[in-house]
């Protein structure tokens, strides 16, 4: 058969090759003609007065064509807003100034910036800006937060910026049912930096012949960048464009829109010269989102026989100083709304108090809120089953929603689509072994070696989503999704999606989606994305929307090429559409295959429009816009064997078996690709990822030297499988991919750690899961004899 | 991550080195592979005015046997330590030691002599020289001097190298026959130095321990050798349990400084734990 299945097919990624070369244009790649560079003054206090600034001696730099500060912006640069305003959590909204007015609010927040004809010469009179501060207590620890005297934001009390609950049920009858047992721990869900690989930048060009100003700027949804910053630049949107080139990496932290990139396109037009900021790594760390800081008390109740009756979750969540784009979004709808995991919990009970500190603001990081509460889930799963003496394995298996329930409610009112979340519990345990690897455990415990087994199983709520339903939460927007194909003359196609990939390979399945509907050769398609010029509307690549949203648009657009390209061939063919057969790329009339056109040949013929259908308009191109009916619910089982080295507190992964099921694949390399990058970054939370502050808020890990972000060679290798349960969702059938591992790692390495000290009546460990913790507490559990 | 300004000079001998050493006195430093000094320099936390390239200084390169020691240009990258014949063959302690520093990358460029002058309170050469008793040979402008390991190291970032002074080579015992070796570290996860690392040299002859030197590095503001752990291995068999009794004292009076990943305490431990471990691989090696 000559059909060359697309869909479905383990290609390449086609980015790789310029991103591994380093032929990419990244936005510190732009250079333009007559091009200077900003560098930002930060605050070296958590929290002070400004008294004075004096930018005399900085002026007179070599080089400096000029310093701004707060009152320089005054009416030009507006307040940054917040994207995403929850209702009925008496949400605080404070000004969040470009450059801090009259206080600092956190270590690196931005006093003043300076322009010079070099980089290195922006850096160094950036150091002659002298600034004098009246040093204030500082809010660091987020439990103190609530009580301290000391306000971050002089208008909202007790330093709370929300207070948001769900209820579904009645947890308290639950918890009252007899026989019920309720088990309770507290959990803490550390500050993570992001890290991506680039970090961020700003570059602006202002043409003051047009009036039209260019940012290119390191974002994960340009479109919203442009809606936003032509807000806060008082700038006609339509004379603003925002272009992401080569995006290396977010995870979320590009997702808002930053006070730099706003000040860089102001001083574009102010200095009538194109101006360039890129961050260093260790302003990325300062002064970009960080994401996670969750302090959470948590209460399951359940009934010996393990059926998990209840949940009541008592959440704090640190947002730092300020509001950034989504965050409040994140510790509330995002982590609240999804507690019942794939698990039939009838009574849920979520309070989440979200406070400010004199930290760098928190925001989304991969899989944003979703992550948090799967950990809490998963930990209070296994708290739950060694209260019962149950299996792990055995807990989960009676609790899960059963896949002839589907569309199923959960008690915190989302309808889940489809799932068969017993095929991959049982899937991850027959790749484990597991009886085989209890025995292993048992054995390895009478020789005084300590295995764990993990396990966790998820269900993910993402491809946001319906705008209606996102539109009641608060955000600003909507969440559909927009795509054009396009057929050249010649047959070539390009298609314009308003997602904006950095690093998930959409330019690669989008080709595929439309190779295999088009029938034309992956090399003939070009994707194209991250310019707002270029497309109607694009909400951007984060919460594994791309392909399930974004993917669809291109899908359906694809779709209206060819019944285009169809009624052109069954004209030219002097047939009727019916008539026609669709295969290969190529139109033939039923029962006579040798009487037909190839799609390439209809688009030129659509071109040349001699002789097109009665009032058909020329050209050969499909726009369409696709705002989903619910979101997508990807789901699965991880689990894993660590060992910890007594002596020492060490903890090795021996193996780590994952099973998600992201609904139809169409392309498994890719899908492989972000489930390893997922579990790693999910691992890496549970045993070595923090960022630690000092009392005074001084990041003490400010730098790639002092938190660890992890290296392949500390993991085994991933052995990943999947089970395929599409999706009603979308007509492709796909569901996100790009956060399961992340969110589902965390608890299931933290589980099979336990699982590992459980013969010392070790029950809960905060992460990470530094040996140093770990082996304070065997000591401990030893009866503090090392 | 933007250094501040700075010359830049290529040195072409250790004499052209030395004098603009004089001439620039304290605001000159010396640049080898870089890989301390410029992570320092892009967070200005060091800001010299000159950096004097060593890169041309081909007398600073190449390792040799001499005289019952391997001679080791101050130049040469822990790459090369660590996968040289000569090295692996004479002192294999030194190799297995320079296999462990940071990365592929770091230890392509970093070099024994910059690693040694900076004296990074965690790095890994410091516990290996000591054990190997290696004798640091400096140049300066009174010509040149040897400083054995034990004086070499004098406190945190701070050795006996003199202001106008270039370490030049080191010279290296070789390990003899009957000697077993390890050494063994706990890195830290984010930079890679050693959390603790010990390195040990024993000899043994019919099962009665001669000789042993055993050093650890990371605890503390330098790197230490462990006397008391020593004493207790001499004249001594070398079975499990006496290794363990052994290594209880290398937290004895052990200098250690708390920090963000590890506190003191635990770092005394791990110096009891991994001197234990590094005996017992050395005792192993020893026995062939």
């Amino acid at each position: 058969m000559a059909v060359t299945q697309v869909f479905g097919a383990r290609v390449r990624r086609r980015e790789d090759p310029r991103l591994i070369r380093g032929t990419a244009t990244y936005t510190d790649d732009v250079t333009l003609p007559g091009l200077c560079y900003a560098a930002f003054v930060r605050s070296p206090h958590a929290h002070a007065r400004i008294l004075r600034v004096d930018t005399s001696r900085a002026r007179s730099a070599p080089g400096v064509l000029g310093v701004f500060t707060a009152q320089d912006l005054e009416g030009k640069v507006n307040s940054i807003p917040c994207g995403w305003q929850v209702p009925n959590c008496d949400l605080k909204t404070p000004p969040h100034p470009p450059l801090a007015r009259d206080k600092v609010r956190f270590v690196g927040d931005a006093v003043a910036v300076v322009v010079a004809e070099s980089r290195a010469q922006a850096y160094d009179a950036a150091e002659l800006v002298e600034v004098d501060y009246e040093v204030l207590p500082a809010v660091v620890d987020t439990e103190a937060a609530l009580q301290s005297a000391t306000l971050v934001h002089d208008d909202v009390p007790q330093n709370r910026v929300l207070l948001w609950s769900v209820k579904g049920g009645d947890f308290e009858a639950a918890a009252r049912e007899p026989g019920v047992r309720v088990v309770r721990q507290r959990l803490v869900n550390q500050r993570l930096i992001p890290n991506a690989m680039e970090t961020r930048a700003a570059t602006a060009q202002y043409n003051p012949g047009t009036g039209e100003l260019t940012l290119w700027v390191t974002s994960q949804n340009p479109h919203i960048a442009r809606v936003i910053l032509s807000g806060v630049l008082s700038f006609p949107e339509h004379k603003l464009r925002v272009i992401a080139p080569e995006v290396g990496g977010g995870f979320g932290s590009k997702i808002p829109v930053y006070p730099e990139e706003a000040v860089v396109a102001h001083l574009a037009t102010r200095l009538a010269r194109p101006v360039k900021w890129a961050e260093t790594r260790r302003e990325n760390y300062l002064s970009t989102i960080h994401g996670r800081d969750h302090i959470t008390d948590a209460e399951i109740a359940v009934r010996p026989d393990g059926t998990v009756v209840g949940l009541r979750v008592r959440t704090l969540a640190n947002f730092g100083a300020y509001l950034s784009t989504a965050a409040p979004a994140i510790p509330t709808i995002l982590y609240g709304l999804v507690l019942s995991g794939p698990y039939r919990i009838p009574n849920i009970d979520c309070e989440v108090t979200g406070v400010f500190t004199n930290t760098t603001p928190t925001d989304a990081y991969r899989g944003a809120g979703r992550p948090e509460a799967t950990y809490v889930l998963e930990r209070m799963m296994d708290l739950a089953a060694r209260e019962l003496g149950m299996d792990p394995a055995e807990i989960r298996r009676r609790n899960l929603i059963p896949k002839d329930q589907f569309p199923y409610t959960v008690a915190t009112g989302i309808t889940y689509d489809s799932g068969d979340y017993a095929r991959a519990l049982d899937r991850a345990l027959e790749i484990l072994d597991y009886p085989k690897v209890r025995a292993e455990q048992a054995a390895a415990r009478q020789q005084g070696r300590y295995l764990g087994i993990g396990l966790s199983t998820y269900v993910e709520i993402c491809g946001a989503g319906p705008s209606k339903v996102v539109g009641a939460t608060g955000f600003a927007g909507g969440l559909w999704e927009s795509a054009v194909v396009r057929f050249s003359p010649t047959g070539k196609v390009t298609v314009f999606t308003g997602t904006s990939p950095h690093g998930q390979g959409e330019e690669t399945t989008f080709a595929q989606i439309v190779s295999q509907e088009l029938g034309v050769p992956l090399d003939d398609v070009e994707v194209l994305h991250g310019d707002t010029d270029s497309i109607l509307m694009g909400w951007g690549t984060y919460g594994s929307r791309t392909t399930p949203v974004g993917g669809t648009a291109v899908y359906l657009a694809a779709q209206k090429v060819k019944e285009k390209a169809q009624r052109i061939a069954a004209h030219q063919l002097e047939v009727s559409v019916d008539d026609l057969v669709f295969e290969n790329g190529r139109f033939h009339v039923r029962g006579a295959p040798d009487r037909g056109m190839t799609i390439q040949e209809v688009a030129l013929q659509a071109y040349l429009a001699w002789n097109l259908p009665e009032g058909m308009e020329p050209g050969l191109e499909g726009q369409a816009n696709w705002d989903p009916s619910n979101f997508v619910f990807p789901f699965g089982t991880h689990a894993c064997v660590v060992e910890v080295d007594p002596e020492t507190g060490q903890v090795r992964i021996l193996r780590y078996v994952a099973v998600d099921d992201c609904g139809r694949v169409i392309n498994p390399l890719i899908v492989d690709g972000q489930v390893h990058g997922g579990i790693v970054q999910g691992v890496a939370q549970a045993l070595w990822e923090a960022a630690r502050y000092d009392p005074a808020g001084n990041l003490l890990t400010g730098s790639m030297a002092d938190y660890a972000v992890p290296k392949a060679s500390w993991l085994p290798h991933l052995e990943c499988d999947r089970t395929e349960t599409p999706t009603p969702v979308n007509p492709l059938g796909v569901k996100g991919v790009g956060e399961t591992g992340t969110i589902a790692a965390t608890p299931c390495v933290v589980n099979a750690v336990m699982d590992a000290l459980s013969p010392l009546g070790i029950r809960h460990l905060d992460m990470p899961l530094w040996p140093e913790r770990v082996w304070q507490a065997i000591r401990q559990a030893k009866g503090g004899a090392a | 991550m933007i250094p501040a300004t700075f010359e830049y000079v290529r040195a072409r001998s250790v004499r052209e080195a030395i004098s603009l050493l004089q001439q620039h006195g304290g605001r000159a430093k010396l640049l080898a592979g870089g890989h301390s000094l410029l992570p320092l320099m892009k967070l200005r936390l060091s800001q010299p005015e000159m950096l004097i390239d060593l890169g041309p200084v081909d007398e600073l390169r190449g390792i040799r046997e001499e005289g019952g020691s391997l001679v080791i240009g101050a130049l040469t990258t822990h790459d090369e330590v660590a996968n040289s014949p000569l090295v692996r063959e004479r002192v294999p302690l030194l190799a297995e030691c320079a296999s462990q520093i940071g990365d592929v990358q770091v230890r392509n460029r970093g070099t024994i002599g910059g690693n040694l002058a900076h004296a990074d309170p965690a790095a890994d050469y410091p516990a290996a020289v000591l054990a190997l008793e290696a004798q640091m040979e400096c140049e300066g402008p009174a010509g040149i001097r040897t400083v054995p390991a034990s004086q070499w190291f004098v406190d945190l970032l701070t050795t006996a190298l003199g202001p106008d002074e270039v370490l030049c080579r080191l010279r290296v015992p070789v390990q003899t026959l009957g000697q077993g070796w390890s050494y063994t570290k706990l890195p830290h996860p984010a930079s890679g130095y050693s959390l603790l690392g010990v390195a040990c040299l024993v000899t043994v002859d019919g099962g009665v321990c001669r000789d042993a030197r055993v050093a650890v590095t990371g605890a503390g503001p330098k790197a230490v050798r462990l006397a008391k752990v020593e004493q207790a291995l001499v004249g001594g068999r070398l079975d499990e349990a006496a290794v363990a009794e052994a290594a209880r004292l290398a937290s004895d009076g052990l200098e250690a400084t708390d920090d963000l990943y590890a506190s003191a305490e635990y770092k005394r431990h791990l110096a009891v734990v991994y001197t234990k471990r590094a005996l017992l691989r050395a005792v192993e090696r020893a026995r062939g």
